[in-house]
């Protein structure tokens, strides 16, 4: 059936402020909202922008806003949504730059400020480092997150303070503070341990409701916050002797 | 003007690679059409080649029984020092990586778990459940951010700035700004992927378009074995998403609508684990038999795995399967048929990634040395990408600390860059052109149509015929809207161009090759013909369309024989 898909347009050379531009379109039964902004712009409009790579939910370009909800395009499939009406909006909390593309810039600078390296000690171990299975495997959780934003775009705190570093960025923290290679020292780990870092959450677990990975970012907070405290008891214990 | 010692372009495994293992002492930069981590090596899923001799059924597994499978697996079209090289480099690699923070799944005693992939003589495929590709790509990253690489993302190279059979640099077009500028470099490494989206039917990324290969064309370096062209056995049915070869090295069994493996009759001994050409073609022609569902696909049955195997080994295909088809594997087969996957060919590059021009290098997917020959072997790519980035960058790095520095770039830079301004005003002012989506979506049902799994002399005819026109059509193509800035319209346009040139060296390619190696079947040349056709393929640009010219293959160590499996 034909539908609306009410898209968000702005164009900051042309356009004084966004508005919504309607276009009717009739899906086919197999796409997704991505394929079809594709066919809206391949055969109606092919100014619109927005941003896509793999269609296949692991590149986590797509993130945006369709009918109300956070979520990749891609995953989103159009059958899946029974309104005739499809209202697609940029990702919230980040600057629009054009039509559903959004200023990605504050997300990334976050993410480097929590050092998402490994950080191990020595050089290259001949025949590799020896992990057990079980404690590789707690990092899984969190390496499946695609870096999509849609945890930074819901999350509240975010919102009101830009200076925290949101979600995915702890969550990637995590990720490698639970890899028995890391040993990354207090001076790395203080860098989070403030309002702008891991005592910023609220813990209102908007991420984990949007993160279409899984992830469940929140985990990866506590984690974090943990794992500060317990360097601060060890540091205060040295102190004591 | 920006400058750059180095500048590498293409932001996946590649690109990326030859970042890490460029000179820290040179000033390196990477330019990327899409954010790195949204590159295309993020896709890939079940592994990585090395002989890391760690699976209990392996024991006696060595790099060169590595690089037989490899050699073998290519139809021997494979040079075979090439591929030595890239099976020996493996092992270190794995180590490094390991030290990068890979998160490779282990076997019990804490090494990297290994399993069974298609045409390998043992279990040599490390990986990351089935989402190898991605944590790959972002260990890679993570290494770039620490060793603070400049990054340009979102801009699209639009073409190699080359005077003299030099390269000076290139020109590239901002997506943020819609500006269109030079950028000068003492070399430039291109790890620019493949063209997967020649094709209507692919398991590519949207964004792979090949421009970097059309670029290096152009610019007067021949493209090798272009026409050899991977048909994945096993993507998804509608969406055409790749559903990974672990899913068979794991146990999965292919079967047709009387339920039957179907692979003894093809592949009697490695069965569903035969090579991706033999099992691409054994998929298409049950199909065409009626043996498929539907005239269009057959199962692959992952039942008898169980759900505790399903949810820790294949968890991505488990996800594909619930979110793009709406079933769990858990409970029925997947339905899948064999889509484009992978180009074999490419940039014509030696060892180290150089080519004909100097400055110039490649490595990856857009490039062709050749280690993959007729038929590339599933968990080799990703090799690929890592060994021969790392040494494109270290040759590239080499390169510039011999080279002088060059006169007259800033001018054959600026020169080219204004060039290319002029033509995206041409296009500007034809407001009411032709539409270039339509133009791509008819290139791409042409190619799926006519340059498939099974070719023959007249519908490859036809493909040509239908690129020239298209090559009429693009004449008349217009740029729409008010902006350049983050135009995908311009960007399309920009590629298209150099896609028709990738279209047009696959077909004459395949036209050209009356014989059948590898991914290249020919119903009217079915079979291998060593006499006339073990020669690498090798075209290149004139203005008065492709120049055809061949290379013997370097075989000095394996002997020909018969592939079966």
């Amino acid at each position: 059936m034909p539908r609306t898909f009410k898209i968000l347009r702005f164009d900051p050379e042309a356009d004084a402020a966004p508005y919504f531009q309607e276009f009717i379109h009739e899906p086919r039964a197999s796409d997704s909202i991505l394929d079809a902004l594709k066919e809206i712009r391949d055969e109606q409009d092919p100014t619109l922008a927005f941003r896509y790579s793999c269609r296949e939910a692991v590149c986590g370009s797509c993130g945006m806003v369709i009918n109300g909800e956070i979520a990749l395009a891609c995953r989103k499939q159009v059958d899946a949504i029974a309104s005739d009406e499809i209202v697609v909006e940029p990702l919230p909390n980040l600057h629009l730059l054009k039509d559903l593309i959004v200023d990605m810039t504050p997300f990334w600078d976050a993410y480097e400020r929590v050092e998402p390296y490994l950080q191990p000690e020595g050089s290259v171990p001949e025949k590799g480092h020896r992990i057990e299975e079980e404690k590789m495997e707690q990092v899984f959780q969190y390496i499946t997150c695609i870096l999509c934003a849609c945890c930074y775009a819901s999350c509240p705190v975010v919102s009101r303070d830009e200076r925290y570093v949101g979600p995915a960025a702890l969550a990637k923290l995590h990720r490698f503070i639970t890899d028995p290679r890391d040993k990354r020292t207090w001076e790395s780990l203080k860098k989070m341990d403030d309002p702008t870092g891991a005592w910023g959450c609220d813990t209102v677990f908007r991420c984990n409701q949007v993160c279409p990975k899984e992830v469940e970012p929140a985990d990866g907070i506590e984690g974090v916050r943990r794992r500060l405290v317990a360097e601060r008891v060890k540091r205060i214990a040295r102190l004591k002797k | 003007m920006v400058s750059h010692d180095l500048l590498i372009v293409g932001g996946g495994l590649a690109g990326l690679a030859a970042a890490l293992s460029a000179d820290p002492k040179l000033d390196v930069a990477v330019v990327s059409k899409v954010h790195p981590i949204r590159s295309h090596s993020v896709a890939a899923q079940g592994g990585i080649n090395a002989a890391l001799a760690n699976n209990p059924k392996a024991k006696d597994d060595t790099w060169q029984k590595h690089a037989y499978d490899t050699i073998k697996g290519s139809d021997f079209l494979a040079d075979q020092d090439s591929a030595e090289l890239l099976c020996q480099e493996a092992i270190p690699a794995m180590y490094e990586l390991d030290h990068w923070g890979m998160p490779f799944s282990r076997f019990p005693g804490g090494v990297i778990a290994q399993r069974p992939f298609g045409g390998a003589g043992y279990p040599r495929t490390c990986y990351a459940a089935d989402r190898t590709g991605q944590v790959l790509l972002h260990t890679l990253y993570e290494q770039c951010v620490r060793k603070k690489i400049t990054f340009y993302n979102e801009w699209l190279v639009t073409g190699l700035v080359v005077r003299d059979g030099v390269c000076l640099g290139l020109v590239a077009y901002d997506l943020n700004t819609g500006k269109i500028q030079p950028m000068k470099a003492r070399a430039v490494v291109f790890g620019t992927g493949g063209y997967g989206r020649v094709y209507k039917l692919s398991t590519n990324a949207y964004i792979n378009l090949g421009s970097g290969i059309g670029m290096a064309y152009r610019a007067g370096v021949a493209i090798k074995d272009l026409e050899f062209v991977q048909f994945h056995p096993t993507s998804l049915i509608g969406k055409n998403i790749l559903i990974t070869e672990a899913a068979r090295g794991e146990g999965g069994y292919l079967v047709n609508n009387q339920g039957r493996r179907f692979m003894e009759d093809y592949a009697p001994k490695a069965m569903e684990l035969a090579p991706r050409d033999i099992t691409s073609r054994a998929i298409q022609m049950e199909i065409n038999k009626g043996n498929g569902f539907n005239d269009q696909y057959v199962h692959l049955d992952l039942r008898h795995l169980g759900r505790e195997k399903i949810h820790k080994l294949l968890p991505g295909i488990q996800e594909v399967c619930i979110h793009f088809g709406g079933f769990d594997p858990v409970d029925k087969p997947i339905p899948i048929q064999p889509a484009q996957h992978y180009s074999m060919g490419g940039i014509d590059v030696d060892n180290a990634g150089a080519s004909s021009i100097a400055g110039f290098f490649a490595a990856g997917e857009c490039a062709c040395v050749s280690v993959h020959g007729a038929n590339r072997l599933g968990g080799n790519s990703l090799l690929d990408g890592v060994v021969f980035g790392k040494l494109a960058g270290r040759a590239a790095s080499a390169y510039i600390k011999g080279s002088s520095g060059k006169t007259n770039a800033d001018q054959a830079l600026t020169a080219d860059s204004e060039a290319y301004v002029a033509k995206v005003k041409e296009l500007r002012s034809r407001e009411k052109g032709e539409n270039v989506y339509k133009l791509l979506n008819d290139l791409k049902e042409l190619m799926s149509e006519n340059v498939g799994i099974y070719r023959k002399q007249r519908p490859l005819e036809v493909a040509l015929e239908g690129i020239k026109a298209l090559r009429e059509g693009y004449k008349e193509v217009g740029l729409h809207g008010a902006s350049d800035r983050y135009s995908q319209e311009l960007i399309t346009l920009i590629e298209f161009d150099y896609m028709l040139d990738i279209a047009e060296v696959i077909v004459l390619g395949a036209l050209t090759r009356t014989e059948t190696r590898g991914s290249h079947y020919r119903t009217d040349f079915p079979v291998r013909n060593d006499d006339d056709w073990l020669k690498h393929t090798l075209m290149s640009w004139t203005d008065k369309g492709p120049k055809i010219s061949y290379r013997p293959v370097v075989i000095d160590k394996y002997k020909l024989e018969a592939r079966k499996y």
